[in-house]
């Protein structure tokens, strides 16, 4: 009996505020749209920050110190030096590139141009074999430029050591400006949070206003204060859920079509394409998550209006 | 079933609204309050509905000392006790069944139940086939008997009614006035502050008469002259 009548109070208290949401649309305007920004915004802020770490991935990936060896240097030697830089501390992996495949990578990137391609034949390669190094932190090669420099290993290189220097300088750049927008993010993040939940404040305040006169009724009448409070409550969740949904919208929107004015899928650090697929894949990530923020932010806004307002103390 | 003992009330600075009462009244009475207006009249009902606490004394009603009643067990008590006022406070957005069926919502009863119990009250108070109206649409009579529908819905054992007649013209006054003698009859007992003589006189009840915060006279069978 007692489940059965808290689950029809529950549903009168749902009722009522889906009805009084549908009602005071026209109020809670302002309150739904200074909450789609905010959820924009943090959609925007973890996209952008995924965004931004995979370009950071992708030219880390990409960064790597090849080593140029001397034909006279037998495999065995290449052996022990691929297992001499294995042992050191930053070194990711190293891979060895023969001269056959050395020859095959020539002649792809060099396809378009038969002038090139002539003067290197199969049975007269003067490429040599190389050793590509990734580093594990690529700010940190000093240790391993430090080995490779020492006169033993130098005397067996047939060319100077190409360090991938200047993407290094772009990672820092990137990942600088990485930091920059995330902090940035988590600060537009918050002040959003706050105006929005400011203004949901605003809101219910006005709605109990507007409803002042109901609201003496029903105390009087003997509602208890869940069943006065709960209908305001389901209301500003209403606006949370409403936002929630505009603003995947607004985000799904804005991809499709920028995907479509930039057809070339990279916008310097931004990647859109990236992006885009981040935002398809994590799809109902992104929705449950909007959709939570919305209702936590609703709640705990009108959790507070209805406490401060709606005042269930009788005067001594 | 009502019991006051030495109760005094002080809104801020000015001088008691009520001062050192103490009343009894026994179950299915029908209790006539009467006296001039700042009297104290309205304040000892907002008592026994706790809008207001008094500044000392006991109250018991139904069994429930005051004292020890705590504020999230106000709607409780509320649901015990009927409450009847002079402005109606009907939901003017709601039909005259759902203003009834508004107090039996609010204290989770089911809709086959609601559906059951209302049309049943609205014929004891008159008003049946006035369901689907509006209150803008009926007289302030059969507003107040709206009113009192909805205060007995929940078959009280006490009705308060403060000042019901008071923005009523005498036929109407009459038809609240037979509505409330009907539901005592069935048992309730009932509290009626008023201002009008007429009906005082010829309802020969208890009458208690109130002055400057003090019960002046109690008298049963009694007769009023302002």
């Amino acid at each position: 009996m007692n489940v059965r009548r808290s689950a029809i109070m529950f549903r009168r208290i749902v009722r009522t505020g889906v009805l009084n949401f549908a009602r005071n649309a026209w109020l809670g305007i302002a309150a739904i749209a200074v909450m789609v920004i905010t959820l924009t915004i943090i959609l925007f802020s973890i996209i952008a920050n995924a965004t931004f770490s995979n370009t950071v991935q992708t030219i880390t990936d990409k960064i790597d110190i090849s080593v140029y060896l001397k034909d006279e240097v037998t495999t065995k030697q290449q052996d022990q030096l691929i297992a001499q830089i294995k042992g050191l501390e930053n070194v990711k992996d190293v891979a060895r590139v023969s001269k056959e495949e050395a020859l095959k990578k020539y002649r792809e990137q060099n396809s378009d141009n038969p002038e090139l391609l002539e003067a290197i034949s199969q049975t007269d390669n003067p490429l040599s074999v190389s050793l590509q190094i990734k580093p594990k932190d690529p700010n940190k090669i000093e240790d391993i430029r430090g080995f490779l420099e020492k006169k033993e290993i130098k005397a067996q290189q047939s060319d100077e050591t190409s360090y991938s220097g200047d993407r290094k300088e772009a990672i820092d750049k990137i990942t600088s400006a990485t930091s920059f927008f995330r902090r940035a993010g988590v600060a537009g993040v918050i002040i959003f949070a706050v105006i929005s939940m400011l203004i949901i404040f605003n809101t219910i305040q006005m709605a109990i206003f507007n409803r002042r006169d109901e609201l003496t009724i029903m105390r009087l009448l003997g509602a208890s204060t869940n069943f006065i409070r709960g209908p305001f409550i389901v209301e500003s969740i209403m606006y949370g859920l409403v936002s929630g949904v505009i603003s995947i919208i607004i985000v799904r929107a804005i991809f499709s079509i920028s995907a479509k004015t930039f057809e070339a899928s990279s916008l310097g650090l931004l990647d859109i394409n990236f992006s885009n697929q981040y935002f398809s894949n994590h799809l109902w990530g992104f929705i449950g998550l909007q959709l939570s923020a919305g209702i936590f932010i609703g709640a705990m806004s009108s959790l507070i209006a209805t406490r401060r307002y709606l005042k269930f103390k009788t005067s001594r | 079933m009502i019991l006051l003992d030495r109760v005094t009330k002080k809104y801020n600075r000015y001088g008691p609204a009520l001062e050192r009462i103490s009343l009894h009244v026994e179950p299915k009475e029908f209790v006539i309050i009467v006296g001039p207006s700042g009297a104290g009249k309205s304040t000892l009902l907002k008592l026994l509905t706790r809008e207001e606490k008094p500044t000392s004394g006991k109250i018991i009603v139904g069994g429930i000392d005051y004292e020890t009643l705590k504020d999230k067990e106000i709607p409780l008590l509320r649901r015990k006790i009927g409450t009847v006022f002079q402005d109606f406070k009907l939901l003017p957005n709601k039909t005259v069944f759902e203003n009834v069926a508004f107090a039996l919502e609010i204290v989770g009863m089911g809709n086959k139940e609601i559906n059951h119990t209302v049309p049943r009250v609205l014929d004891i108070v008159g008003l049946k086939g006035k369901e689907k109206r509006m209150p803008r649409e009926l007289s302030g009579g059969e507003r107040q008997r709206v009113a009192i529908a909805r205060a007995i819905v929940r078959q009280p054992r006490i009705l308060i009614a403060d000042e019901p007649t008071g923005n009523l013209d005498p036929k109407h006054a009459w038809d609240v006035i037979r509505v409330l003698e009907k539901i005592n009859r069935f048992g309730t007992t009932v509290l009626l502050t008023t201002h009008n003589q007429e009906i005082v006189n010829k309802l020969k009840r208890r009458v208690i008469t109130m002055q400057d915060g003090n019960i002046v006279s109690d008298r049963a069978n009694a007769e009023y002259h302002s």
